[in-house]
């Protein structure tokens, strides 16, 4: 299937939950409505023409200050997807507001979304409903805020905490 | 519970009767048989670890937001720190990923430069992890070995780069320099040494009771569990799949060299020891059939004339004596003293967006001078138009993607490294647990984690 074939069948699936695809640089992308999620990375993995085994990569974009999207839902969920069965790829992204920055875990279909998640609550502050056990996973407990927001300036210094003991 | 380990049906251990209490143990972040700072809260039951748990994050060094704050080209010295062990790949893969964005390509010789020097930093950085990893067994001698053989492959690194360990070679829309002159020789010199070194390891480690013993059936991890914590690299091909980046969507040189993905099935310690091996001399293949085969690409020989060497040009630039100065042909010195106009240009995009005009068009002419200073002046350099880019490429370790995110600036809005080696990290408790505390060492040396691309 190519990229094109990928977002079609996405949309005849899912219908509406679609709101929006591209494929800017042949990376094929579309922007999935919260409450699809779910159904939309099961049928990715478990569609067998589409069977997007890997959840390569799954990290977030804080858009508060991107030019002409400073109104916007402020979090994107960028969901890297490939298949090894058909050597394909796809993107799925996911728009969150600040105050209800709250996605549908994705661990029940692939363990490693465990960890990648937690790195996104450590760094943007959003939060996976159903994880397991969201802890932060770079940053240490004590750490305050989200480092990787916009709003969250470089030089800021928050003490250095001791080892739990 | 954890089914019995192979050493424990060798050596007739019990498995705990699970009637005492388990004792919690933390291992590092600092600890002496660990390269690198992690830290394993493991729960054990005698010398068996029941469960696991692995803390990251010691080496944070906010690699993502530091992107954010400096031009496009800025990233590149801390791309090198990511995985410090192959950064040459870490350069290119990000500079990639940028001229994606762009839309622009690279000169075909700036291709198989980035091919090559890729592959030796693959063979480098399989050196370190096979050396260590052996190390920690017990076996000094072939860390010696590997470490003597990784010395001659980073003396080409410096040959080119002029660095050994932060390279920052890579540039948007080509590489810093050309290769020296003789290069090829010195590089089949350099794997004929290295292949003497890998054929005495094999020697020693491939076969050895010993070795064995603490690889095989140690650290496993299922085919399924692989693909389901979204391992690449060296540890997914240990269980059978032949996932490469370079093969699944060539990129560079890739498709034009002929090699083979070597593969394993029982995706232990000891697969991926074989597998890493085998890859060595895969990447020493891809390396000397692109250096056979590099395109010599434009060089401006348009005129008849004595050529002088780049420092007179600069002078006379600088003193306003610019008449004719472009057309002279200047002195082929492809070290990192000066750039010059010729070598340049076989290695870098034919784009004035990008690329920096070589020092000679820079201060011979006022276009070169102004194309210079619109890339560097503040609020102008690099500006991908708005858009996203996912590029990956193939690292040491697996998949090393790049996902950036451009708002028209000339600042990176998100630079986001996909980092190869987390996913077997976050694996890690999988590998160890229902195993002995000393079969922690190898599986940890074997799942090569390198600090600086895992914590970013």
């Amino acid at each position: 299937m190519d990229g094109a074939a990928i977002l079609e069948r996405l949309r005849a699936r899912l219908g509406s939950s679609v709101i929006e695809t591209h494929a800017q640089h042949d990376d094929h992308t579309a922007v999935i409505d919260r409450a699809a999620l779910p159904a939309s990375l099961s049928l990715c993995r478990d569609d067998a023409d589409l069977g997007f085994d890997i959840l390569m990569d799954l990290t977030a974009v804080d858009y508060q200050k991107f030019p002409g999207r400073e109104d916007g839902p402020r979090f994107e969920v960028v969901y890297h997807l490939y298949s090894l069965r058909w050597n394909h790829r796809v993107r799925i992204k996911v728009r969150v507001d600040e105050d209800d920055a709250v996605v549908p875990t994705a661990v029940p279909l692939w363990p490693i979304a465990d960890w990648f998640e937690r790195e996104v609550w450590d760094m943007f502050g959003v939060r996976f409903e159903g994880h397991p056990d969201l802890r932060r996973l770079l940053m240490y407990e004590e750490f305050v805020g989200h480092p990787l927001r916009k709003d969250y300036p470089i030089n800021r210094r928050q003490p250095l905490i001791g080892p739990r003991i | 519970m954890a089914e019995t380990t192979r050493r424990e049906i060798m050596l007739g251990e019990g498995s705990g009767t699970g009637t005492g209490q388990n004792l919690t143990v933390g291992m590092g972040p600092a600890h002496p048989a660990m390269h690198g700072i992690i830290r394993i809260l493991a729960e054990i039951d005698g010398e068996i670890i029941r469960k696991a748990d692995v803390e990251i994050g010691y080496l944070h060094r906010a690699f993502e937001k530091d992107c954010e704050v400096g031009g496009w080209n800025n990233a590149i010295p801390y791309t090198d720190r990511l995985n410090y062990v192959s950064p040459l790949i870490n350069n290119f893969a990000y500079a990639n990923a940028v001229e994606k964005l762009l839309g622009i390509d690279v000169t075909e010789r700036c291709k198989y430069i980035r091919t090559i020097m890729s592959e030796i930093s693959r063979v480098c950085d399989h050196l370190t992890c096979v050396g260590a990893s052996a190390m920690e067994l017990g076996a000094f001698t072939v860390f010696l070995y590997m470490i003597k053989a990784r010395e001659f492959l980073w003396e080409l690194i410096e040959d080119v780069t002029g660095a050994r360990l932060t390279i920052s070679y890579g540039r948007v829309g080509g590489v810093r320099a050309d290769l020296p002159d003789g290069f090829e020789a010195r590089v089949r010199a350099a794997f004929k040494q290295t292949r003497e070194v890998l054929d005495e390891v094999h020697r020693l480690l491939t076969g050895n009771r010993i070795f064995m013993d603490r690889m095989v059936g140690v650290g496993a991890l299922s085919r399924e569990e692989t693909i389901g914590y979204a391992i690449t690299g060296p540890l997914l091909r240990a269980v059978g799949v032949g996932y490469d980046v370079r093969r699944a969507s060539p990129h560079w040189a890739y498709d034009r060299v002929e090699w083979e993905v070597p593969t394993q099935k029982d995706g232990d310690n000891y697969s991926r020891y074989l597998v890493r091996m085998a890859e060595m001399e895969q990447s020493m293949r891809i390396a000397e059939q692109a250096l056979a085969t590099i395109p010599g690409g434009p060089i401006n020989v348009d005129f008849q004339g004595r050529p002088i060497d780049p420092d007179t040009y600069v002078d006379l630039g600088k003193q306003g004596k610019t008449e004719g100065l472009l057309l002279l042909p200047i002195t082929l010195s492809p070290n990192l003293q000066g750039q010059n106009r010729t070598a340049l240009e076989r290695v870098t995009a034919h784009d004035k967006r990008v690329v920096l005009p070589p020092k000679e068009t820079a201060y011979g002419s006022i276009e070169g001078l102004m194309n210079h200073f619109m890339l560097i002046m503040e609020g102008y350099g690099i500006r991908p138009p708005q858009g996203e880019a996912y590029f990956a490429s193939e690292g040491a370790n697996g998949e090393l993607g790049f996902y950036v995110v451009s708002d028209g600036g000339d600042r990176p809005y998100r630079v986001r490294c996909r980092p190869p080696c987390l996913p077997p990290m976050a694996a890690l408790h999988r590998m160890i647990e229902g195993e002995m505390i000393a079969d922690l060492i190898p599986t940890f040396g074997s799942v090569n984690m390198i600090g600086g691309e895992l914590d970013r």
